[in-house]
C-alpha cells in the first residue's frame, strides 16, 4: 500500500519566500556593498589590521594583543581571494592603494557580514515571538544606522563580530522555539555554539555575548531539571557539548590554522621563548640550524633572559667600569659592568670554562655540562669572568651587584663560580641543552641567584638594563632563568676566536620539539599579557560619552577635497535607542513590582515573551557595554556598536509590546502608528542627511559640513582653501 | 545465585532507607526553628521525655551558650593582648598611623587618602592613655622608649578581640548551630594574621570591626518595629558609617548591607498580608536608618576632623587657597599682599579643578619622543620653590609696578629656570587631544609662543585681577589655545606629578582656570585679605575629591613585587611587620596557612554542596540543612565576594592585609559548611555511627586548629634567632612555600 501511496504522489516544491525580509536584504547588500572600492585609500585602522593582512599573505609570524587570529584571518581571506600579494606598505592613513591591490575584495568580507546583520536582526526578532511588523522595524533601524554602514564598508573587524553574534543568538533561539521532541534542533545549537567560537575568535568582546548567552542557556537548562518526563541527563551533556566544549575545540582549532598558516620567522619572534622562535622558518632557526644541541665546557653561547618584561635581552658586558660613586652616594666595586641588552651584539657572547682547566676550547670528546656542575663564564670580547660580591647593585640595593671581575689589588678576591641549575630537567644529570633548557646560574659563594631586575641604568649603563644577584628567589619566575641561544663549540684559544667557524657535531631538529599545545599556550599567554603602550588616541573616548554620541572618528579625508568619511551615528535612531532601554527598564519595574503584590497585568505566555525579550537585549546592551567602564584600554566609539545592534532589536519589539498590550482603545493605536512612520521618515531623513559624511560623497562644502555638525564636541575637518 | 539474591536485597534496603531519610524532612518542612533548639545537643533523645525534663534540659542549654560565649571571649581577648607591647618599636605601617594620632593630638592639619574616623580613634585612644604626642614615628624600627605607645595598640587589639566574638554571633544567628559558631570563631581567634594585624597601630582592626558590627547589627534585626529591632537597625547604620568612614573598604560592607536590605523589602513586598502602608513604612524606617542617619555620622566626623585640625601641616598643599586660609600658621590665614597683579611681581598659580596643583616646573626635560625636548611644566600639589613664576610684559622688562588687566598680554618667566611657559602645536604628552606645555627660552627671552593673554572670568577689558579672587584664564596667543590641567599622573620621567596642557577646546571649566595664590611685590604695598571662607559641604567635597584622587594615584612601582589578588586566598606571600635579620625580634603578617587553606577548600565545598542541594531542590526533593546552607551560607558567600572581587578591577597598588575583611567572611562560612558537612553524616551512615562521625570530625577539626596555632604561632608573638631555613629556627621546617619571608 505504502508503494501505492508513493506512486500516487506529485513532485511538488513549495517554497515560502518572505518577500520584506529578501526586500530588507536586498536594500542591506546595496547600501553597505555599493561603490565598496571608493576611497581607493586607506581608512583609518585598515592601516592597523593591512599590516597583519600582508603579513598572512608572506606567511609570517606576528602577535597582535587586540584579538585573538579569526578576525585577521578572514580578513586576509579576502585579501587572498583578491590575488592580493602582500606587498602593500600599510604606514599611513589615507595613503592610496596602488593598482595591484583588489580593494574591493579586500572589503568584502566585512561589508557582506554587515549586510547579513539586517536579515539576521529581522529573524531574531521573529524568533523572539514579535510580529513581522517589529522585526521589519528592527530591520530597518539596522540599515538606516550610518556608524554601522561606515563600520562594514572597510577593512575592520566590528561587522563581523555582531554577525557572528547575531547569528549565535538566533541559532540558539530556534533551537530554543523548537518542540522537544526533535533532535536535529541540536544543529541550530551546534551552529550556535560554533558561531559563539567564532565571535569569540574575532574580538574578545565576543566574549561577553557569549557569557550572556550560556547564561540563558544555562537557566533554560535549570528549569529543564524540574522536568521528570525528559532525560535530563542527556540533555544537559549535549548542551553541555555544543555551548561549551566545541566553542572551546574551535577557539583553539583557530590558532591551529594560525599558527599552521603563519610560520616564518618576523618582526615579533623576539616577544616569543627560544624554542618557539626555533620552530619558525628562518630567523633563530637559520642561526641556531646545525649548533650543537648539549652545551660543553669551552662552549660559546649567548644566554637570553627567559623574562619577556620589560623587553627580551642578552647577558651582555662591555668595556667600561661600574661608576667609583653613584649619584645617591653608594659607592661600587667600579669592575666591569654586566648588563641585559636588547639586541644583538658581539658583546653578548660568553665562553663557558671548566673552573679546574686553564683551555676555552671544547675538548675531544666534548665534555657536556650537566645539571649542578659548577662552572666559571668569561666574557668573549674582554675575558673577564662573571663575578659577584656582596656589594649594593647600582638600581636595586637590596640585591648582588654583579660585574666582570677586575683585580684592583684592594682585598677583593674574585668569586666567580656559578653552579648551573636546569629549571626544566627531566633527570638529575640531564645535560644543559641549547634552546631547550632553562638554566638558573647560582653563586657559589653567597648563594645567590642571577637575576634580570629589569629596571634601566642611568647614562653610565647605557640605559641598559640592570643584571643582579638576588639571595632571597621566591617561587618560580622567569626574571631568573636564562637560555642558551646562540650556540658554537670554542676551536682556538685566541682572543680572535670570535669568527670562529662553526662545528655541527650533533644536528637537532627543534622545529619538531615543540608541540601545537605547548605553541598554543604561549601564544595565547602572551597576547594576554603583552602591554602596548597605552596612550590617548585623538579620536579616543570614554563610554559615557557614547550614549549621546559626543563624539565620532574621522575616518579618511580626502588628499585634496572636503569629502571625508567620519563614524557618526544616526541621530534620531540613537536617540529611539536610548528612549526604548530606559522605558523597557521603567516598564519592568512597575510590572515586576506589581507582579509581586500579586496583579497580573500580563498572561503568563507574554510576560515570558517580554522577560525574554529583556535578558537579550537589556542584558546584550549591558554585558556590551558595561565591561567598558572598567576597562583602561584606549576605547572609541565603535566599540559600543555591538551594545547598540541590541537596542535595535528592543526598540521595535517594545513598540509591539505597547501596542497590544499597553493601548487600549483604537484611536491611541493608530496615534501610535503615525507616531512610528513619522519617527522612521526621521530616521530616513537624517540618514540621508549624513550620507555624505558615510560615504565619502559627494563633496560638502565647508557651510554644509558647518550645518551637519549637529553636537559642538564633533571634529569635522576643513580644508583651507 | 545465593550471592546475586544477597546483594540485590541489600541494594533494596539501601534504596528504600535512602528514600525514608529523604522523605523525611517533606513531612514536616514548615516547623520554625525556635530559638530553644540552637543548642543542639541531645535534643532529639530529650524531645520525648516530659515537660520538666525538657526545661532543665533547656536550661543546661542556655548554660552551655553562656560558658561556650565566655570561653569565646576569653580566648579572643588573651591572644590578642598577649605580647601586646612588643615589639617596643615601630612596626609597618605604624609609622603612618601613629603619626596621624599625634596630628590628631598636635591639632596639625594633614593629607592622607582615607577618611579620617580611624586615625582619630587612634588619637583619641592615645590622649585617653597618656600619650602626648610628641613621639615622631619617623621610620619603621624608631624605638619609643619612654612614650606610652600601648594604650594605641591596646585600643586596635581590643576591637580586634571582638571580632571572634561577633563572628560567634553571627554564625549563632545565621545557622542556630553552636558549633558551625564555635568553628567560625575559633578559626579567627587561632589565625594568626588575625592576632598580628590587631595588635598593632593600624586601621584594619577598626575597620573590622565596624564591618562585623554592622553584619551583625544587619543579621540581628528582624521582628518588625520592636525596640530591639530599631536598635539593630540605628546600630547597622552607625557602623556602616564607621566603616566607611575608617577607609573606603567599608563600601563594600555597605553594599552587603544594600543588598540584603533590597531582598528584605522584595521579600516584604511579596507578603501579600502586609498592606502597602507597611511596606512603605519598612522602606522609609530603612532609608532613615540605613542611609540618613548613617550619611549624618559620616558628615559629621568630618566636621569633627575640620574643627580639630585648625593648624596648618605637611597636607596643605593638596587642597585649595580658600582652604588654607582656615589653617592657622598657612601664609593665607590673615594673608596680606598687594591685592591686584602687577607687572614684576613674583607669584604662584594654582589651578581651580579641585585638588588641583600649582603651575610648576623644573630643570628637567620631556623625554625624547614626547613632544619637543624642551623643559617640563607641569601641576604640582606640593608647596615648591620651583612654583614660582615672574609676570613680565610682552617684550621689555617693566620699571614700574603697572598693574595687570584683562586682556593683557604676558609672559611668564619660571623664576629658578628663567624660562618662559611656552606652548607649541606638538601634541601633549598624555591628553594627546591638547597641546603640549614648555619652558623655553633663556633668561627670559624667548620666541613669539611664550605670550599668554589674561582673562578675567566674567571680567571685562580692563578689568584688574585680584589675588586670590579672580579666576583667570590665560590664552596663548598663537594657537589660540588655553592653559589647561588635566588631572592625568605623568610617568617615572615627570616624577608622577600632574600634567599640564594647553586645551583648543575654550569651554570654561575649573580645569582651565587659575588663580593668583601667592603674590610677592616689595615696591606695591600689602594689604590685609579675607578670602571667602568655603562653606562646610564644600571642604567635604573638596576633600574626597582630594582623597580618591590620591587613592588611585597609589600606582604600583614597576620594578616592586606587588601582591596580586589571587595570591590571597592561598597565603601565597604574607609581610613583614618588623625585621629582617637574624638578630633582630621579627613578626610576620602571614595567616595560619593550614586554616585559610581550610578556608579555600570550603569554599569550593560549599559551592558542591549548594550545587547539590539545589538540585535535589529543583527535582522536588528537600534536604534537611539547605534553607541554612543557601541563605545564610549565600550571605556569607555575597560578603566575601563583595570584599574580594572588586580588588581585580583595581588599578591602585595592592596589599596582603586587604584580604583580611573578605578572610573574616570567608572563615564564618566554612563554620557554616563544616558544620553542615558533618551533620549530613546521617545521609551515609544510620544514626549511632553517624553520630560517632560527627563528633569525630569536631574532635579532628579543633585538634587541627590547636595544632596548627601551636606550630605557626612565633610569627605573631615574635620570631628570633635563626631564620626558618636554617636547622636551628624556632619556624625550622614551616616554610612550606618558598614565598614565605620569615
Amino acid at each position: 500500500r505504502k508503494t501505492a501511496v508513493m506512486l500516487q504522489l506529485p513532485l511538488v516544491v513549495t517554497a515560502q519566500v518572505d518577500l520584506v525580509l529578501v526586500l530588507v536584504s536586498l536594500l542591506a547588500f546595496w547600501t553597505r556593498l555599493s561603490r565598496l572600492s571608493y576611497p581607493n585609500a586607506v581608512v583609518f585602522d585598515e592601516v592597523y589590521y593591512g599590516q597583519f593582512v600582508s603579513l598572512y599573505m608572506k606567511r609570517v609570524f606576528f602577535i597582535d594583543d587586540s584579538g585573538p587570529p579569526l578576525g585577521h584571518m578572514i580578513l586576509a581571506f579576502g585579501a587572498y581571494l583578491g590575488g592580493f600579494d602582500g606587498n602593500f606598505l600599510w604606514n599611513r592613513i589615507g595613503a592610496d592603494y596602488p593598482s595591484s591591490v583588489s580593494v574591493w575584495s579586500l572589503r568584502l568580507l566585512p561589508a557582506l557580514c554587515g549586510s547579513l546583520c539586517v536579515p539576521l536582526v529581522y529573524l531574531l526578532t521573529l524568533e523572539l515571538n514579535f510580529s513581522h511588523l517589529a522585526a521589519l522595524g528592527a530591520a530597518l533601524l539596522l540599515l538606516l544606522e550610518n556608524s554601522l554602514i561606515v563600520q562594514s564598508r572597510f577593512m575592520l573587524l566590528e561587522s563581523v563580530l555582531i554577525f557572528f553574534v547575531l547569528l549565535a543568538f538566533l541559532s540558539y533561539l530556534r533551537f530554543h522555539n523548537a518542540p522537544n521532541s526533535s533532535w536535529s534542533r541540536f544543529s541550530w545549537l551546534l551552529l550556535s555554539g560554533a558561531s559563539c567560537a567564532a565571535a569569540v575568535g574575532v574580538k574578545y568582546m565576543g566574549v561577553f555575548s557569549y557569557l550572556l548567552l550560556l547564561g540563558v542557556a544555562s537557566l533554560h537548562t535549570w528549569n529543564l531539571i524540574g522536568d521528570h518526563t525528559l532525560n535530563v541527563c542527556v540533555q544537559c551533556v549535549c548542551r553541555f557539548m555544543c555551548l561549551v566544549v566545541v566553542p572551546v575545540l574551535l577557539y583553539v582549532f583557530w590558532f591551529y590554522i594560525h599558527l599552521g598558516l603563519l610560520s616564518h620567522s618576523g618582526p615579533h619572534d623576539q616577544l616569543m621563548s627560544s624554542a618557539f622562535q626555533a620552530s619558525l622558518q628562518g630567523g633563530l632557526s637559520r642561526i641556531t640550524q646545525g649548533q650543537p644541541l648539549e652545551v660543553a665546557y669551552g662552549s660559546q653561547v649567548t644566554l637570553r633572559s627567559s623574562a619577556s618584561q620589560p623587553i627580551p635581552c642578552w647577558l651582555h658586558s662591555h668595556r667600561a667600569n661600574y661608576p667609583v660613586r653613584y649619584e645617591n652616594g653608594r659607592g661600587s666595586s667600579h669592575q666591569q659592568q654586566v648588563t641585559c641588552y636588547p639586541f644583538k651584539d658581539v658583546n653578548n657572547w660568553w665562553i663557558i670554562k671548566d673552573p679546574g682547566k686553564q683551555k676555552l676550547v671544547v675538548g675531544s670528546p666534548p665534555q657536556p655540562v650537566r645539571h649542578g656542575d659548577v662552572i666559571q663564564l668569561v666574557h668573549g670580547m674582554t675575558s673577564r669572568f662573571l663575578n659577584s660580591h656582596d656589594v649594593a647593585a647600582p638600581m636595586s640595593p637590596h640585591a648582588q651587584e654583579v660585574s666582570g671581575y677586575i683585580d684592583f689589588n684592594v682585598s677583593m678576591a674574585a668569586q666567580n663560580l656559578w653552579r648551573v641549575h636546569i629549571s626544566n630537567r627531566e633527570a638529575e644529570s640531564d645535560v644543559w641543552k641549547t634552546i631547550l633548557s632553562e638554566v638558573r646560574l647560582v653563586h657559589v659563594n653567597t648563594s645567590a641567584v642571577l637575576k634580570l631586575s629589569g629596571v634601566s641604568l642611568p647614562d653610565w649603563g647605557f640605559r641598559q638594563l640592570e643584571v643582579v644577584a638576588e639571595k632571597l628567589f621566591k617561587g618560580h619566575s622567569s626574571v631568573l632563568g636564562w637560555t642558551v641561544e646562540e650556540h658554537r663549540y670554542g676551536t682556538s684559544q685566541e682572543q680572535k676566536e670570535r669568527e670562529a667557524e662553526l662545528h655541527s657535531p650533533t644536528h637537532i631538529d627543534i622545529d619538531r620539539k615543540m608541540s601545537f599545545w605547548a605553541k598554543f599556550l604561549e601564544l595565547q599567554w602572551k597576547m594576554l599579557t603583552v602591554k602596548q603602550e597605552d596612550s590617548e588616541h585623538k579620536y579616543s573616548s570614554s563610554p559615557l560619552e557614547w550614549i549621546t554620541m559626543e563624539t565620532n572618528i574621522a575616518y579618511w579625508l580626502h588628499s585634496s577635497t572636503n569629502a571625508q568619511i567620519h563614524l557618526i551615528g544616526n541621530p534620531v535612531s540613537w536617540g529611539v535607542a536610548n528612549l526604548s532601554l530606559l522605558a523597557y527598564q521603567l516598564l519592568a519595574a512597575v510590572y515586576l513590582v506589581r507582579r509581586r503584590r500579586g496583579i497580573k497585568d500580563l498572561p503568563d505566555a507574554v510576560w515570558c515573551r517580554f522577560s525574554c525579550l529583556g535578558c537579550v537585549c537589556v542584558g546584550g546592551w549591558v554585558v556590551n557595554f558595561v565591561p567598558f567602564l572598567l576597562m583602561e584600554k584606549t576605547l572609541f566609539l565603535y566599540h559600543y556598536l555591538p551594545a547598540l545592534c541590541y537596542l535595535y532589536v528592543l526598540s521595535p519589539a517594545l513598540l509591539e509590546h505597547a501596542h497590544t498590550h499597553l493601548l487600549s482603545s483604537a484611536i491611541q493605536r493608530q496615534a501610535l502608528g503615525v507616531c512610528v512612520s513619522a519617527v522612521l521618515l526621521t530616521v530616513f531623513l537624517s540618514y540621508r542627511n549624513f550620507c555624505p559624511l558615510t560615504y565619502g560623497s559627494p563633496e560638502l562644502s565647508a557651510n554644509q559640513l558647518q550645518g551637519l555638525r549637529w553636537r559642538e564636541t564633533w571634529d569635522i575637518l576643513y580644508r583651507h582653501r | 545465585v545465593s550471592v546475586q539474591g544477597r546483594a540485590n536485597f541489600k541494594i533494596l534496603r539501601d534504596t528504600s532507607t535512602l528514600r525514608n531519610r529523604k522523605s523525611f524532612p517533606t513531612s514536616a518542612p514548615n516547623t520554625p526553628v525556635s530559638k530553644g533548639q540552637s543548642c543542639p545537643t541531645g535534643n532529639d533523645a530529650q524531645s520525648s521525655n516530659g515537660t520538666s525534663a525538657q526545661f532543665s534540659s533547656r536550661l543546661s542549654d542556655r548554660h552551655m551558650c553562656t560558658v561556650l560565649l565566655v570561653l569565646v571571649v576569653g580566648l579572643s581577648f588573651s591572644t590578642r593582648l598577649y605580647k601586646i607591647t612588643e615589639p617596643p618599636h615601630v612596626c609597618w605601617d605604624e609609622t603612618h598611623f601613629g603619626k596621624m594620632g599625634s596630628y590628631y593630638i598636635n591639632r596639625t592639619f594633614f593629607f592622607d587618602v582615607h577618611p579620617p574616623l580611624g586615625k582619630m580613634l587612634i588619637g583619641l585612644a592615645g590622649y585617653m592613655t597618656g600619650y602626648d604626642g610628641t613621639f615622631p614615628f619617623m621610620k619603621p624600627g624608631d624605638k619609643y622608649e619612654h612614650h606610652n605607645y600601648w594604650g594605641m595598640r591596646g585600643f586596635c587589639a581590643v576591637l580586634g578581640s571582638l571580632l571572634p566574638i561577633f563572628a560567634y554571633l553571627i554564625v549563632l544567628e545565621l545557622s542556630r548551630s553552636e558549633t558551625a559558631a564555635l568553628i567560625a570563631a575559633s578559626l579567627l581567634i587561632f589565625d594568626t594574621g588575625c592576632i598580628t594585624i590587631s595588635q598593632y597601630i593600624l586601621l584594619d582592626p577598626i575597620l573590622m570591626f565596624f564591618i562585623m558590627a554592622a553584619v551583625l547589627s544587619m543579621v540581628k534585626f528582624n521582628q518588625p518595629f520592636s525596640a530591639s529591632w530599631w536598635l539593630w537597625l540605628v546600630l547597622t547604620g552607625v557602623n556602616l558609617a564607621g566603616a566607611l568612614g575608617v577607609k573606603f573598604v567599608g563600601l563594600f560592607v555597605i553594599l552587603l548591607v544594600g543588598l540584603n536590605t533590597v531582598w528584605d523589602l522584595w521579600r516584604l513586598l511579596g507578603d501579600l498580608s502586609l498592606s502597602l502602608v507597611d511596606i512603605a513604612k519598612h522602606f522609609l524606617a530603612r532609608v532613615v536608618g540605613l542611609i540618613l542617619f548613617p550619611l549624618f555620622f559620616y558628615v559629621t566626623v568630618f566636621a569633627i576632623h575640620f574643627v580639630v585640625l585648625n593648624k596648618s601641616g605637611p597636607g596643605d598643599g593638596f587642597f585649595s587657597s580658600a582652604f588654607q586660609s582656615r589653617l592657622i600658621g598657612n601664609n593665607l590665614h590673615n594673608a596680606s599682599m598687594p591685592e591686584y597683579l602687577a607687572y614684576g611681581s613674583t607669584i604662584t598659580v594654582k589651578n581651580l579643578r579641585i585638588a588641583g596643583g600649582y603651575l610648576h616646573s623644573h630643570w628637567h626635560l620631556y623625554p625624547e619622543g614626547v613632544g619637543a625636548r624642551q623643559q617640563q611644566v607641569t601641576a604640582y600639589l606640593h608647596k615648591d620653590y620651583n612654583n614660582l613664576w615672574l609676570v613680565h610684559r610682552q617684550n621689555t622688562q617693566s620699571p614700574t609696578p603697572d598693574l595687570v588687566r584683562h586682556g593683557d598680554i604676558i609672559r611668564l618667566e619660571h623664576k629658578e629656570t628663567t624660562r618662559n611657559l611656552h606652548s607649541h602645536l606638538h601634541e601633549a604628552p598624555l591628553t594627546k587631544k591638547h597641546f603640549q606645555v614648555t619652558g623655553y627660552g633663556n633668561n627670559g627671552t624667548g620666541d613669539a609662543n611664550d605670550l599668554w593673554q589674561v582673562e578675567v572670568c566674567g571680567g571685562q577689558k580692563g578689568d584688574l585681577v585680584k589675588v586670590l579672587r579672580s579666576k583667570v584664564r590665560f590664552l596663548h596667543r598663537a594657537t589660540g589655545c588655553v592653559l589647561y590641567s588635566s588631572g592625568k599622573t605623568l610617568p617615572k620621567w615627570g616624577w608622577e606629578q600632574v600634567e599640564v596642557t594647553c586645551s583648543p577646546y575654550l569651554k570654561e571649566t575649573p580645569s582651565s582656570q587659575w588663580n593668583i595664590e601667592d603674590h610677592i611685590n616689595p615696591k606695591l604695598p600689602n594689604i590685609s585679605l579675607s578670602v571667602l571662607k568655603p562653606h562646610f559641604l564644600e571642604i567635604l567635597l573638596e576633600s574626597h575629591i582630594v582623597m580618591i584622587r590620591g587613592n588611585s594615584g597609589l600606582k604600583p612601582k614597576d620594578n616592586e613585587m606587588n601582591s596580586k589578588p589571587w595570591h590571597w586566598p592561598i597565603n601565597y606571600q604574607g609581610l613583614r611587620f618588623s625585621g629582617v635579620n637574624e638578630t633582630e625580634y621579627r613578626v610576620y603578617l602571614l595567616g595560619n596557612p593550614v586554616l585559610w587553606w581550610m578556608n579555600l577548600a570550603s569554599l569550593g565545598l560549599y559551592l558542591i554542596m549548594v550545587a547539590v542541594a539545589s538540585v535535589a531542590l529543583q527535582r522536588g526533593f528537600s534536604l534537611k540543612h539547605s534553607h541554612v546552607l543557601m541563605r545564610g551560607g549565600g550571605l556569607l558567600l555575597l560578603g566575601w565576594l563583595l570584599h574580594y572581587a572588586p580588588f581585580y578591577t583595581m588599578g591602585r597598588v595592592l596589599y596582603y592585609h586587604h584580604y583580611f575583611p573578605a578572610m573574616l567572611f570567608s572563615s564564618m562560612l566554612t563554620g557554616i559548611t563544616l558544620d553542615i558537612l558533618l551533620k549530613s553524616a546521617d545521609l551515609l551512615l544510620r544514626p549511632p555511627y553517624s553520630d560517632w562521625l560527627q563528633r569525630a570530625g569536631q574532635l579532628v577539626l579543633l585538634f587541627t586548629v590547636l595544632h596548627s596555632f601551636y606550630l605557626f604561632h612565633p610569627l605573631s608573638y615574635g620570631m628570633t634567632g635563626p631564620l626558618a631555613h636554617e636547622p636551628g629556627s624556632s619556624m625550622a621546617g614551616l616554610k612550606w612555600m618558598d614565598s614565605w619571608e620569615f
